[in-house]
């Protein structure tokens, strides 16, 4: 069906700006903030109201028209990337706070609502919304209920998945779904907990109702410096394992805080191979207990210099160094490439040690920062977009860290998702049985196949041309690297 | 161990392959402390209990993995041995549940709306399927969001998708702190009190109303939970007191429990008192509402609604079906689900849904 007759459609109930066809108009919403995939969107449909968002569905489901959903287009594995015949619908302007109880502690939210104004909103009352994606300046409450966001808080606090009570939307079809609610453990199947994280492909959100938790009276970070990596990754172990659930425990290698230091200033031991950043938060008293447990669990690993945050303002120049390390990853190289591997804590060691000869044999640098309290890596790796050999070294680099992250017990994505970035390493972490199983939740949500098509699940074909081409690249797939 | 474990797993997957052929319903059985729960209990009872024991549990990784059968008792000694729980709490109802059986059910105690759910904890599975497949599910990170969370779909959906053989949960260390504090109070003022003081941080690991009194339990850092009691006052419960209370509450044997029509009533937490005649026995800090021997059922379920829950007939008569029903549309996405993963209708057939 051609563009122009969609938009008539569409028109005939939409408002004139509702409907963006003309090419200058789409070219904004080409990519998500994985850039290195762009496709032109057939139209761009921004409705105002869910009753608007409602008829959009059925007017595309009755045209058999694909439909890619988008928040604030912040994702970081393409799972936004328009359909080039399909309608990009724009949640940016359902963005309004529709309720905040602050007796009950919930909010309600139009999914185009931005992460971090929940926050604000809900200050006032000495609450907030736990959940801090990096993007939370910008990025939407309905997108991370698509991606299960999570965010440097989610060891103590949770994902998305923890902290949304319910959801209302529709189906492709159009049916309305109201899932969860402020009362707990509804009857049947928990469906709330299959749409958190279905990356768009199961149903559209226009309404979400978040918990809200009492914001900590006190906050203090304990920085912490290590002569080489493993013994970091064990000192994060040694944490968890004397009981301590910090608010944060984050790690970055020697070549992250290079990096961020100079513009950043955060005041980073540059001698150490590795620094830990261990938060803890509650009252003052309990504040003051556990940063002395943790100090002590620390220097008992092997930690050579500790520092704890003296002030608010120190504890959140710590933070900007951490916070800012993808900007400057974009200071160091024209491109970056972030992973988003997770893995048993225990091998965040040997992960590292297996990376840095991976930048040997792919001649690219990478800089490592982790949530290492919940085993999720963020390895950035630097490269040249306009060289496109060295895009294909990234993504191959990129690659082989998702991998060994199967290998190790883990999983290919923590919080950034599938999309389709990460299609061909899904081959890797799942049988084709397993894929024929999301698949199968697919066509109950979706039968006609119209919602965010192509992503998350590979096809068979793409999974055995990828099975090929791993093999046309050495007799094993990466016979140099060592097995743990 | 690992060999016998192989060869019950085997079988099982016989078993279900012929049912599978021959389209015989199976009835998925654990320990059978749960024959109680559900819609209909049909089909050949498939036992699970053999396919047992811990496979992987590494404390610093706050993960433990387990196949179904494995008696929860076994699961929370091997824990505790190690300073560490389940915080979803849950019930045994006074036998020793299988591990499967307890995240097919998915119940959760006192702390669900102050640790989290069941499913909250659930980080993998491993699904035996109708035609003999076994699938993997999450893993064993706390952070995974590779595919449809399929894992957590299963946590609750009484076997009806098919067998779940393996389990990974994650685990939290045991409070270095815990205190209960009983006050006088009644049922509206004990919710408001919940709510309240959640919001102000109170360290609240489960808030419960019963015959007059407030029952508050405190969890945490040590100078957390006792500036809480300070703060909160009432009359100090002596350790082993509590836990029997917190115990008889968890598992369901309260006197309560012995009537002989109990509804179990899912409310928003700050909902105000139903006006059902009898008291309650209120739980999950104002969420959770048992009652007994009402005197009709169609009136349970208007006020669950009214209050913007749900009603489940625990126990009793229930022509209406046991679960509160679902609106049309959830009912097809649940009819369709039910025909993917379980073409022939084979696992526990109209334990969650009638005719599902």
């Amino acid at each position: 069906m051609a563009e122009a007759d969609i938009a008539a459609a569409l028109r005939r109930f939409l408002p004139e700006d509702c409907v963006l066809s003309r090419e200058e108009e789409r070219r904004p919403y080409e990519c998500d903030a994985l850039t290195v995939f762009r496709q032109l969107p057939g139209l761009v449909v921004l409705p105002r109201t869910e009753q608007q968002l409602h008829q959009v569905l059925l007017t595309c489901s009755r045209l058999g028209v694909a439909v890619v959903a988008r928040g604030a287009g912040t994702g970081l594995s393409g799972g936004s990337t328009p359909h080039a015949q399909g309608v990009l619908l724009s949640c940016a302007r359902l963005n309004r706070i529709l309720e905040i109880d602050p007796h009950a502690r919930i909010a309600r939210l139009e999914p185009g609502v931005p992460n971090l104004r929940v926050s604000e909103a809900a200050a006032a009352h000495g609450l907030y919304y736990a959940p801090d994606p990096s993007s939370q300046v910008a990025c939407s409450i309905g997108g991370n209920v698509a991606e299960n966001s999570g965010g440097v808080h989610c060891l103590k606090y949770g994902l998305t998945v923890h902290n949304v009570l319910g959801v209302r939307g529709y189906t492709m079809e159009g049916d309305l779904l109201e899932l969860g609610g402020r009362a707990p453990d509804g009857p049947g199947l928990d469906l709330l907990a299959l749409t958190i994280g279905s990356e768009g492909l199961l149903m559209i959100v226009t309404e979400v109702t978040v918990k809200l938790i009492p914001r900590p009276p006190c906050a203090q970070l304990v920085m912490a410096s290590f002569a080489d990596v493993h013994s970091a990754g064990t000192a994060v172990a040694a944490v968890i394992a004397a009981g301590i659930i910090p608010a944060a425990l984050e790690m970055m290698d020697r070549q992250a805080t290079a990096a961020v230091e100079p513009f950043a200033r955060a005041g980073y031991d540059l001698t150490a191979a590795a620094i830990l950043l261990v938060e803890s938060d509650g009252t003052p008293e309990e504040v003051a207990d556990q940063v002395r447990e943790i100090e002590h669990v620390l220097r008992t690993a092997g930690a050579s210099t500790l520092r704890v945050s003296g002030s608010e303002a120190e504890r959140l120049r710590w933070w900007s160094g951490r916070k800012n390390a993808f900007p400057a990853a974009g200071r160091l190289s024209p491109d970056y490439y972030c992973m988003d591997g997770t893995i048993p804590r225990r091998h965040v060691g040997e992960v590292l040690q297996a990376i840095e000869r991976m930048e040997a044999r792919y001649a690219l640098r990478c800089m490592n920062v982790f949530h290492a309290g919940d085993g999720n890596l963020h390895p950035v790796i630097l490269f040249d977009a306009n060289d496109p050999d060295s895009w294909q070294r990234a993504e191959l680099f990129g690659a082989q860290i998702l991998e060994l992250c199967v290998q190790l017990g883990g999983t290919i994505t923590g919080e950034h998702g599938v999309g389709i970035e990460k299609l061909n390493s899904m081959c890797v972490q799942f049988s084709p049985a397993e894929r024929a199983a999301f698949a199968a939740v697919k066509e109950a949500f979706d039968p006609a196949g119209l919602l965010n098509p192509g992503k998350v699940i590979p096809t068979l074909a793409r999974c055995a041309e990828y099975g090929r081409m791993r093999v046309h690249h050495g007799a094993l797939p990466h016979a140099d690297l060592p097995r743990f | 161990m690992a060999a016998t474990a192989d060869a019950v797993l085997a079988e099982l997957r016989e078993r279900v392959s012929a049912a599978h052929r021959t389209r015989q319903g199976l009835r998925l059985r654990g320990s059978g402390s749960k024959d109680f729960y559900g819609e209909s209990l049909t089909g050949e009872v498939l036992e699970l209990r053999a396919h047992q024991g811990i496979v992987d549990y590494e404390p610093s990784e706050l993960v433990i993995t387990a196949r179904c059968g494995t008696p929860l008792s076994e699961i929370e000694a091997a824990l505790a041995a190690n300073g560490q729980f389940l915080a979803f709490e849950p019930p045994a109802f006074g036998a020793d549940p299988s591990i499967g059986g307890v995240i097919a059910a998915g119940l959760s105690g006192p702390r669900r709306v102050y640790a989290g759910a069941a499913r909250d904890f659930v980080l993998g599975t491993r699904l035996l399927t109708g035609d003999g497949e076994l699938l993997r599910f999450g893993g064993q990170v706390m952070k995974n969001v590779a595919g449809f969370d399929v894992s957590r779909l299963l946590c609750g959906s009484l076997g009806i998708l098919g067998v779940i053989t393996e389990i990974s949960l994650k685990v939290l260390p045991r409070p270095r702190a815990e205190e209960t504090l009983r006050l006088e109070l009644p049922a509206a003022a004990a919710v408001e009190s919940f709510n309240r003081w959640s919001a102000l941080g109170v360290p609240i690991s489960g808030g419960a109303w019963w015959q007059g009194s407030a029952w508050l339990r405190l969890s945490g850092a040590p100078p957390a939970v006792r500036s809480a009691r300070e703060r909160i006052g009432g009359e100090a419960i002596d350790a082993a007191s509590a836990q029997a209370w917190w115990d008889a509450l968890r598992h369901c044997q309260l006197p309560l429990f012995a009537s002989r029509v109990i509804w179990r009533l899912s409310v928003p937490g700050a909902a105000p008192p139903l006006t059902l005649p009898g008291e309650p026995l209120i739980d999950w800090g104002g969420a959770l509402r048992w009652y007994a021997d009402p005197a009709d059922d169609a009136d349970v379920r208007a006020l669950a609604c009214a209050a913007g829950g749900t009603a489940l007939c625990w126990r009793g008569p229930a022509p209406a079906g046991r679960f509160h029903p679902l609106p049309a549309a959830l009912v097809r996405l649940h009819r369709r689900l039910k025909e993917r993963f379980d073409p022939h209708g084979i696992f526990n057939p109209g334990r969650l849904l009638a005719g599902l």
